[in-house]
């Protein structure tokens, strides 16, 4: 078995709203809800769930581009919430993020040779002459020309523009990429090429990648282990044939079910799931779900189940109390 | 010489009495052009196709290729620079493209309606729902405004919104995106069209909100023997609520036919790659086919195929020559020189 390349332990992440002349601290946005699970050397976890569970805010929790509120992250053994300074940067150099919108998340008055060499500045690695050298390296692998080095972002349409948010996420050789919705904003038949290229990447560079998505079939396509994520909770855990083959939560039943599939056929649609999700400033008591939940008890809106292995497997985890008494 | 005859889901030709009746609309080489500084564009490059009635006809592209704009031209909003220049689509006998301004103002949310991508962008922030609501039913029905928000009331009650009578009184902003949606929803229906077009409705919700409104889209179609025109890029909401499916790239015609046949035995080399670009759910590959390049900017076109710059079967006859529309194997067409083994 690999090893954890990423433990997180309790992990919260909550956004105080603050109100009144002398911003009276009223209540919380909790995003990420104490939250555990781990990553392990190599393989893609998928982070799924719709708008507002928190995915994202995880995602960027993680690298610390939001300071945790509580909770503990262990990245290659080393407690990262601890380190400062000159450390904290040397421990990033190692994790990397890409972003969904390449025409935010791109500098538009740099060229993209700027672009790829701030991290070797800011790190201060290698002389300009070889950076250069590198950035253009770093263009061909990712499937752009490297005469593209002294073009603007605004020259480049979606797709390419995401390969070099790529290209920027592996210049350091890091050994976690966090993806964030990486191809939610492109065409299906760039999505596809994206999507290629990561795998690659990964074989290549032998990359660990978080990767966060509410599409189910790229989720599907991509992981190895995905995590189900509800109004900042992960509400189940599992590789992914587990995962779609023995769904345990209601939730991640509902959500397979709603999922478009392609070529099947013209159906009755079945509504999958009632209602919406509710706000996370104030979320129902107990199980978060149970409000949109059939199979509710008593039980559900009192106390909040923990994420638990389902019987007879340890790597499968759900927090529903219909698993943890026996199954539904 | 035998007029090819359309189908119906399970292969059999309608009667010709069918035929004549059942067409809702008929949109024959339709043409809609932008006229930018960098010249005119083509947009919509002589779109033929028709739909019957209680039909639901998927039409799929990805951005840029034509499919709301096609949707524009029939309620007739497209905006300078863009001019419809050709063709004529007729909806239950009278064309379109010909009405007046104030006689298409008449047909407009009346007899056809449309439910548009965004509800936020869509919908007027200032007004409340009711008021939307209220003013689409008094300028189409002879009724009092006090018999109008009795029927914005029950549109909203009919589209599943939770205390309709509280929710007329709302403002949009008041409302998530999946209510959003629903009002406008209730909005189009509530003149009781006779063809519905919808574009992209569910592309901005969550995939379980997105199942619920296709339930609805698909309920109430039933319930009030409407006919849809429903536009998306995504291959799975298609393959489950289209009948059948037109596939556009470059604002031009690629294939057309049931829309279980078109995902087995797909014609056109765009639509076969389509197909495999996008992650199967339950069927997993290890790599994805890809479309090599992207999609050419407007003035980029060659002018034959829109598709001959990505395409693995192009020959210089594909770059030189538009491909005319043939009908390869009964209600199945495609437009492709050298479409991909047929059955």
């Amino acid at each position: 078995m690999s090893q954890n390349i990423l433990e997180v332990k309790n992990l919260s992440k909550f956004f105080p709203i603050k109100k009144g002349l002398f911003l009276r601290h009223v209540a919380d946005v909790r995003a990420v809800d104490y939250v555990s699970f781990h990553v392990r050397q190599g393989e893609t976890l998928g982070l799924v769930g719709e708008s507002g569970c928190g995915k994202s805010t995880l995602g960027r929790t993680l690298i610390r581009l939001y300071e945790p509120t509580s909770g503990s992250i262990r990245f290659k053994g080393e407690d990262f919430l601890k380190v400062r300074g000159e450390s904290l940067r040397k421990m990033r150099k190692d994790m990397q993020m890409i972003f969904q919108d390449p025409y935010a998340s791109l500098d538009p008055r740099m060229t993209v040779g700027q672009i790829l060499t701030q991290p070797f500045e800011i790190h201060n690695i290698m002389t300009p002459s070889e950076r250069l050298e590198r950035v253009k390296q770093l263009l061909e692998t990712v499937g752009l020309k490297a005469s593209h080095v002294n073009r603007y972002p605004h020259e480049f349409s979606g797709g390419q523009r995401q390969r070099i948010s790529i290209a920027r996420a592996i210049a350091l050789n890091p050994s976690l990429v966090i993806a964030d919705e990486p191809v939610s904003a492109l065409d299906v038949s760039i999505q596809a090429q994206i999507l290629n290229l990561m795998k690659d990447l990964q074989e290549k560079l032998k990359l660990t990648y978080v990767f966060i998505s509410h599409d189910l079939s790229v989720i599907e396509h991509l992981c190895d282990r995905i995590a189900v994520m509800y109004l900042g909770k992960i509400v189940e855990i599992a590789t992914r044939d587990e995962l779609f083959s023995n769904p345990k939560h209601p939730y991640t039943q509902a959500l397979i079910s709603a999922i478009p599939r392609v070529g099947e056929g013209k159906k009755k649609m079945k509504k999958s799931l009632s209602g919406e999700v509710p706000s996370p400033i104030n979320p129902p008591s107990g199980c978060h779900f149970h409000p949109r939940c059939a199979h509710k008890k008593d039980i559900c809106s009192q106390k909040a189940p923990a994420l638990e292995s389902v019987t007879g497997n340890s790597e499968h985890r759900s927090a529903c109390w219909l698993t943890t008494q026996g199954g539904l | 010489m035998i007029l090819p005859r359309p189908f119906d889901t399970h292969g059999h030709p309608f009667s010709e009495e069918a035929v004549l009746s059942d067409v809702v609309l008929k949109v024959k080489d339709l043409e809609t052009t932008f006229f930018s500084k960098a010249g005119p564009f083509r947009a919509v490059n002589k779109i033929s196709y028709e739909i019957r009635k209680g039909e639901t006809l998927g039409i799929v592209g990805e951005s840029g290729c034509g499919k709301s704009v096609t949707s524009f031209s029939l309620m007739r909003l497209i905006e300078k620079p863009g001019q419809i220049t050709g063709g004529s689509a007729v909806l239950n006998g009278r064309d379109l493209l010909k009405l007046s301004e104030p006689e298409m103002q008449k047909v407009r949310g009346d007899e056809m309606a449309m439910i548009f991508q965004e509800p936020m962008t869509a919908l007027n922030p200032v007004l409340t729902i009711g008021q939307q609501i209220d003013e689409q039913i008094l300028m189409h029905k002879n009724v009092t405004p006090a018999e109008a928000k009795e029927r914005s009331i029950e549109m909203l009650s009919l589209v599943g919104i939770p205390s309709p009578a509280e929710r007329y009184t709302n403002y949009p902003h008041q409302l998530s995106g999946g209510m959003r949606q629903r009002a406008m929803i209730a909005m189009a229906l509530s003149c009781n069209p006779t063809f519905l077009i919808a574009d992209e409705p569910t592309t901005a919700l969550d995939v379980t909100i997105q199942a619920q409104i296709l339930e609805l889209i698909q309920t109430l179609q039933e319930k009030l023997n409407m006919t849809v025109q429903f536009i998306t890029h995504d291959l799975g909401v298609i393959s489950e609520i289209a009948d059948r499916t037109l596939v556009m790239y470059g604002g031009q015609f690629c294939e057309m036919g049931n829309t279980q046949e078109i995902f087995k035995n797909p014609l056109h080399p765009y639509t076969h790659a389509l197909i495999g670009s996008r992650p199967r759910f339950g069927n997993r590959v290890q790599r994805l086919t890809t479309i090599e390049g992207s999609v050419p900017a407007p003035h980029e076109y060659p002018a034959g195929c829109p598709f001959t710059n990505r395409c693995s079967r192009a020959t210089e006859q594909c770059r030189m020559q538009k491909p005319p529309v043939q009908e390869l194997s009964p209600g199945h067409q495609v437009a492709c020189f050298h479409p991909m083994g047929a059955r």
